[in-house]
């Protein structure tokens, strides 16, 4: 099997878990202050994730070392092109983790309250970051001959750009209502059900705005045509779908439906992106790819083996500690955090 | 140039800072671990309020850490593309195996730890807490792996200008490895250790309720702590011997040796002039160099003069001596903190054989302050190990100024920094506020088990 392809493959999978895990913690944080009416409900939102939370963060950190460890050039590449976003989105990560230990180690609601909306910001700045990370990277920067990123941080907020980073927003939020109506009693699961009904169809519109655009400032055209097969139709029809199971209040279906979007609009991102992994706006024959990016043959294969073994394991332990805390969180409920 | 040494100034400022809480979070977790196995055999709810109290510390800390450490995976990329592209083929792999193995590991772990005291048998839950100890130790491997790599190269070969991993294993098996592994487990020890004394120590001397608690932590970190300092001493020994081999350059700027002598001085107080390429004064015990490198009192050791001619011949012109101030002084603030901690863990342990207590004497109330011990030492230790590998960035491969990223400018450059200055300097005083906080037990200590008696 060529290792290249693999380790895109790996890559993709890795983003894949990130974004469907990740995605419900930042929109547990968005929603946050706006679902909770006390202390109580607030703690209580908080502690759906608090198991997860730092589980669930390491699959990006996984998807760096990957990225680092199989396509060096991309991995310098990308980081340094990014670097003033990147550094808002640590600075988001950093304030937001130290807020689920923080938060309630004391009583005044002072505190309290700051941390809740550091906790809100720190997940709402990356929700919205990873959706201008993934458009930039479908459009191509500015790469020229030596791999180094010739652009600065302005033009990374262009229009679609910012349209994609508020359709990841919306949908972040979305999949953390959808969830906390599965991990919450009423009348927070009630509350949860009504925020998911209103975001819904700004998630779909905006949603399609970005999957439109997409067509116009990337090359999804010219690679896929004007159907764009199934995996993307499914992502969008997952959707649609989601709207109709959150009206009946069946949260497990329409988290599973919101999660297969997130799932199928990641893979459509990286398919549209392959044989690539950054793209050169400037000159094609600049683009880096996944061989001229690429680790040796060597250190694929090393790393093929101790991932092929220790990915699964990792997957049925975290899978476990997520059936150790299955069920809902009531007013009754002892909370750590 | 400037944007080198702003990206210098960065790195060195988030590094030393994640490395405050990382030592802790190593050497607690252990210590953690043990005392809820102890819980689970013997039953006794001491040790399992043991467990929760200092648990409650080593989670404050451990988030700190955690959120440090993303900035320092990111950083490679941000603001060393170039180092990236060079090393990546081999540097990469440790770093994506860490996430894989170890992070993985303490961060699910580590939840279901907290969240699961009710949900899952007490044998259980206490493996759970081991695994986190296992987790964060595992990750402090593979990063040591791909460090030593950077101060001594092997298992390499060369490609299109980039280095290439060629074995696996002589990667892993790398010596320096080995002797700068134990040395930061130990360090880990020593830091919780000295942490639990001196938290311990504050609460004894203050005197409340959970008395008990305390003078059992007491005991044992005294234990914990004379072993965690022996050892650290002893493999750092190693370590430095190891150091003369492998890295001559380092150990000559850590000793301020300009003339290779044999048998060779150590220095207890040197002064040099300006250019940092003379000796003006110095107090230095004879042939007591050689015998700490060699085990006798003869033995060669290289001096910074021979070594700058050497390297000139080698690399091509260039100043390749460290800045000498800095690697002299941490070097000595190093060891002398290890030698004062082991004084003092040798006294806690004196004062829990003898049964020094309620009335445990004058020195006693110094031992709170004693937390600062290990910290003075691993940062000195991380400054020196990297200082003194300047000016290079992979050694005798690669050097610090051709490394960073060539689209970075000075003003994203300042633009981090003062946002990771800012931003740390206001969670180190929230950190410490906390902890100090919750070093005493109050009535709010246990919401979980009030909810749940409730």
């Amino acid at each position: 099997m060529d290792l290249n392809i693999l380790w895109f493959v790996l890559i993709t999978v890795l983003f894949i878990g990130f974004f469907f895990l990740e995605g419900f913690d930042y929109g547990v944080g968005i929603l946050l202050p706006f679902l909770a009416h006390d202390d109580r409900e607030r703690r209580m939102i908080i502690n759906t994730i608090g198991p997860f939370w730092d589980g669930n963060e390491v699959w990006l950190i996984t998807a760096g070392g990957a990225m680092f460890a199989a396509f060096p050039h991309w991995y310098a590449s990308l980081f340094s092109a990014l670097y003033i976003a990147l550094i808002l989105m640590l600075m988001a990560l950093i304030v937001r983790g130290v807020a689920f230990e923080f938060r309630s180690k004391v009583e005044d609601p002072r505190w309290r309250r700051t941390w809740d909306w550091m906790l809100c910001l720190g997940s709402a700045i990356p929700a919205l970051l990873w959706g201008v990370a993934m458009s930039n990277l479908l459009q191509g920067l500015p790469i020229d001959a030596s791999m180094t990123y010739t652009g600065g941080f302005w033009n990374l907020l262009n229009g679609h750009a910012l349209v994609s980073g508020l359709a990841s927003l919306v949908i972040f939020a979305l999949h953390g209502a959808v969830f906390l109506t599965i991990k919450l009693d009423d009348p927070l699961r009630s509350r949860a059900f009504d925020a998911a009904w209103r975001l819904w169809p700004i998630a779909l519109v905006v949603g399609m705005f970005a999957v439109g655009g997409g067509y116009f400032v990337s090359d999804m055209y010219e690679r896929l045509g004007i159907g764009p097969g199934v995996i993307p139709l499914s992502a969008g029809a997952a959707m649609l779908s989601a709207g109709w199971f959150i009206r009946k209040r069946q949260g497990g279906w329409a988290f599973i439906l919101t999660g297969i979007c997130i799932v199928f609009s990641t893979l459509t991102i990286f398919r549209g992106l392959y044989p690539r992994v950054l793209i050169s706006s400037l000159n094609p024959d600049w683009s880096l790819t996944i061989y001229n990016a690429a680790s040796s043959n060597y250190t694929l294969r090393t790393m093929s083996i101790i991932a092929l073994i220790f990915l699964p394991v990792v997957l049925v332990y975290q899978g476990w500690s997520y059936y150790v805390f299955r069920g809902r969180i009531s007013h009754e409920s002892s909370l750590e955090y | 140039m400037v944007e080198v040494a702003l990206a210098r100034w960065q790195f060195a400022i988030t590094s030393v800072y994640h490395f405050f809480f990382v030592p802790l979070t190593l050497g607690l977790s252990i210590l953690v671990a043990l005392m809820e196995t102890i819980y689970v055999r013997t039953g006794d709810e001491t040790y399992k309020r043991m467990a929760k109290f200092w648990g409650k510390l080593f989670l404050i800390n451990f988030a700190m850490g955690v959120v440090t450490g993303i900035v320092m995976e990111f950083q490679f990329g941000m603001n060393w593309s170039e180092y990236s592209r060079f090393v990546g083929d081999i540097f990469g792999a440790p770093l994506a195996i860490e996430a894989l193995l170890a992070f993985f590991l303490e961060s699910t772990f580590l939840g279901i730890w907290v969240f699961g005291w009710e949900r899952l048998s007490k044998g259980l839950h206490a493996a759970t807490i081991w695994l986190v100890a296992i987790g964060s130790n595992l990750s402090a491997l593979w990063i040591l792996i791909a460090n030593s790599f950077m101060q001594e190269p092997v298992g390499y070969g060369l490609a299109d200008g980039n280095l290439v991993m060629t074995d696996f294993f002589t990667l892993l098996g790398n010596p320096h490895v080995w002797v700068q592994f134990p040395h930061v487990l130990a360090s880990g020890m020593t830091t919780a250790a000295f942490f639990v004394l001196g938290i311990s120590a504050y609460n004894l001397l203050r005197g409340n309720r959970e008395e008990p608690l305390f003078r059992r932590s007491f005991r044992w970190a005294s234990v914990y702590g004379i072993v965690a300092v022996a050892l650290v001493i002893v493999i750092g020994h190693s370590q430095a011997q190891h150091m003369v081999q492998a890295q001559p350059m380092k150990m000559a700027a850590a000793e301020a040796l300009w003339e290779t002598s044999d048998p060779a001085p150590l220095s207890l107080l040197t002064i040099g002039d300006l250019s940092g390429t003379l000796e003006v004064w110095s107090i230095r015990i004879p042939r007591l160099l050689s015998f700490l490198a060699y085990n006798r009192f003869d033995g060669q050791i290289i001096g910074l003069n021979d070594l700058q001619r050497a390297y000139e011949m080698q690399y091509g012109p260039g100043n390749y001596v460290p800045l000498l101030p800095i690697t002299y002084w941490t070097f000595r603030l190093m060891v002398g903190a290890g030698f004062l901690m082991l004084g003092l863990a040798g006294y806690a342990l004196y004062l829990v054989i003898r049964n020094r207590f309620p009335n445990p004497g004058r020195l006693f109330r110094w031992l709170p302050l004693a937390i600062g011990l290990p910290y003075l030492a691993n940062t000195t230790g991380w400054l020196l190990t990297e200082l003194g590998r300047q000016p290079w960035i992979v050694f005798g491969l690669q050097k610090t100024a051709d490394a960073s990223s060539p689209n970075v400018s000075t003003g994203m450059l300042i633009f981090s920094i003062v946002c990771f200055t800012l931003i740390y300097g206001l969670l180190m005083a929230l950190d410490i506020y906390l902890l100090a906080r919750n070093a005493r037990p109050t009535a709010e200590q246990e919401p979980a088990e009030s909810a749940a008696a409730a």
